[in-house]
């Protein structure tokens, strides 16, 4: 079935869409591509359809893989010019009612658990400030109780005024929530899926709110309904096929923008790194797959923002500029408090690129792109 | 050539530029010096004026052009009127590119929007530039509420293909009062040549300058491009027709 067939109009719920679909058949599908399936595709560079990406992270699509390169880096550039745009993340907290098999936060891993209070945060403020950022991203477990949206919205309007533009990266609130968060200042929200995989998903997540597959999966459409600027999607690459996993991510976005026309879309790309006490990924994604699936959004979608974490090594990190990335983070800690550097918390993840936002700066200067600090006003 | 005239100023170059999408602060410099442009485009969003020393307005601000702030990012007319505010505090100048883009993939432009926060710009005291599709009742009607000019678009931003709606804008060339700067998809100075030919008043580049191999070549290209345009404009090109002569005139029996 094509998605194109599908009524848009009549819905504003992804899991009526979601559901024409069966994960088993998109996976059998993906790897009958053929080489004429990939050659369309990449005559539609640009402005694909959700089928056209799926011809694009194909196995039959790897021998391609240079002339996708090529392809991708050029309709970055002409849409985003030779520009990188910079951001950081700040963990507020690690409390998590979640069992998430795969992360360092997970509820029944006996750890520290802090959450920063608003002199914690005006510190790691300021050492984020002197890095020269001006994009933040605002991350935290799940523990509404402690962390909900009353702690949020007083966080997010304290460190407001030091940011052009603040992200959020907590659990899936309710509509009214994030409208309450937007108006404290929230231009985006991520929310990563983690799998497409109804089934398996209850396996990774078998305790907690977050268990409820449904919720998270129509959390975009609530983000959308709030009037959210921006929304960041993904999955977590190596749980489940990740080639399966990123088609139901490319119908995700095709839907939302259709759908929810006037807001923006990220796709970030978390593929599975060890953390303590985890377990290790299922289907590990190679560097080359990687990079494949970079250049199939790319080519699907000449518009999407594209953004890579400190999660990948700095090899990877500084060829991947060239490849589709539009933005990316540098210098990241992902312990709450870890910038100011005294509480030591347990990280969610271990970082794999550690240099410093200046060293970043200057390799993405020596790539022949200029660093963006900013690019939002608290006008907007 | 004439000079450009834009709300009593007067331009020698008809060339405008963006400052998006390039490598370096000074390869844009470089850019704009070759372009011989003596008004540039700068996002409100970009400009940080906490950075002093090395934020882009700043930069700009010393250069000797006139600076053209847009609202790039403003999703309506109260947020655009807002960064209109903000930028002219910013960047001490009441010229502003009106950019209203509901839409941030193809940031198409809203019409209803803009002509609404157009209005309220001008009573404001703003030198108003709206960007806009290659509307010619809308042109007319941003005219009526005051504005210096229109900036209708030849192609969908960013995509350089050349002027797409040359029906349209050549209706609102015909019928404007105001100059009629062309704005968005100008790909190759032979686009912004046939703008000027067409009797545009002048063009707005930056994708095509800013991701060329040579920023600064192409920058010059460009600013030649445009002259061509003009000079040709101005020595009254021969339009063409679609009918060869007639060897026999219908109208030769009225000398009879």
């Amino acid at each position: 079935m094509s998605i194109h067939t599908l009524d848009y109009v009549a819905t504003k719920d992804f899991r009526k869409v979601f559901d024409h679909y069966s994960w088993e058949e998109v996976a059998e599908r993906v790897n009958a591509i053929k080489e004429s399936d990939v050659e369309a595709a990449l005559l539609k560079a640009g402005n694909g359809t959700p089928e056209d990406f799926m011809a694009l992270i194909s196995p039959a699509a790897e021998k391609r893989l240079e002339e996708m390169a090529q392809l991708s880096h050029h309709l970055t550039l002409k849409r985003f010019g030779n520009v990188m745009q910079m951001y950081i993340p700040m963990y507020l907290s690690n409390e998590c009612q979640n069992i998430c098999t795969y992360c360092g936060f997970s509820f029944d891993n006996k750890i520290a658990r802090i959450t920063l209070n608003e002199e914690q945060i005006l510190r790691e403020v300021e050492v984020i400030k002197k890095f020269g950022y001006d994009h933040i991203l605002l991350v935290s477990g799940e523990a509404s109780q402690t962390v909900g949206t009353d702690y949020f919205e007083k966080m997010i309007r304290l460190i407001r005024p030091y940011f052009s533009n603040v992200m959020l990266e907590v659990q899936p609130l309710h509509q009214e929530e994030y409208e309450r968060l937007i108006h404290a200042g929230v231009n985006t929200v991520l929310v990563y899926q983690e799998t497409y995989h109804e089934e398996n998903y209850q396996l990774y997540h078998p305790k907690g709110r977050k268990s409820n597959f449904n919720y998270r999966l129509e959390t975009p459409d609530r983000l959308g309904k709030a009037g959210v600027h921006r929304v960041g999607l993904g999955a977590l690459l190596g749980l489940e096929d990740w080639r399966a996993d990123s088609f139901f991510t490319a119908l995700h976005l095709d839907y939302l923008e259709k759908t929810y026309w006037k807001t923006k879309y990220s796709i970030s790309f978390p593929r599975l790194r060890p953390a303590v006490g985890c377990q290790q990924p299922n289907h590990p994604m190679t560097d080359k797959q990687l990079v494949q699936l970079i250049c199939a959004w790319r080519i699907f979608n000449e518009n999407v923002e594209l953004s890579l974490s400190t999660r990948e090594s700095p090899a990877f990190r500084n060829h991947a500029i060239k490849l589709g990335i539009t933005s990316i983070s540098a210098g990241s800690k992902t312990d709450p408090g870890g910038y100011a550097g005294k509480l030591h918390a347990l990280e969610q993840f271990e970082i794999s690129d550690e240099r410093s936002p200046n060293e970043i700066a200057a390799m993405i200067e020596s790539e022949g792109y200029e660093p963006v600090w900013k690019d939002w006003d608290r006008a907007f | 050539m004439k000079d450009l005239i834009i709300a009593g100023h007067q331009f020698q170059s008809r060339l405008l530029l963006g400052t998006g999408k390039f490598s370096s602060k000074k390869v844009m410099a470089d850019a704009i010096e070759a372009s011989g442009t003596q008004m540039v485009t700068v996002a409100l969003k970009r400009v940080d004026v906490e950075k002093r020393e090395e934020d882009l307005g700043n930069y700009l601000k010393q250069l000797p052009i006139q600076l053209l702030p847009n609202t790039s990012g403003a999703r309506n007319a109260k947020e655009a009127i807002l960064a209109a505010q903000l930028g002219r505090e910013a960047l001490e100048t009441n010229w502003l590119k009106l950019e209203i883009h509901p839409d941030p993939r193809y940031l198409l432009p809203d019409p209803i929007e803009t002509l609404a926060a157009a209005e309220e710009l001008v009573k404001l005291g703003f030198i108003v530039l709206p960007y806009i599709n290659a509307d010619a009742v809308l042109c007319k009607r941003l005219e009526d509420v005051g504005t210096a000019a229109v900036m209708p678009l030849g192609a969908p931003i960013g995509s350089n293909k050349g002027l797409q709606t040359k029906d349209m804008l050549e209706i609102i060339i015909r019928e404007s009062k105001v100059p009629v700067i062309i704005d968005a998809g100008i790909g190759a100075p032979s686009h912004a040549a046939a703008a000027l030919e067409m009797g545009a008043a002048a063009v707005l580049v930056n994708t095509a300058i800013a991701v060329a191999k040579y920023p600064a070549q192409m920058a010059a290209a460009f600013k030649w491009g445009v002259e061509a345009g003009r000079m040709a404009f101005e020595s009254k090109l021969g339009g063409s027709t679609a009918f060869a002569a007639a060897s026999s005139p219908l109208t030769a029996f009225l000398d009879e």
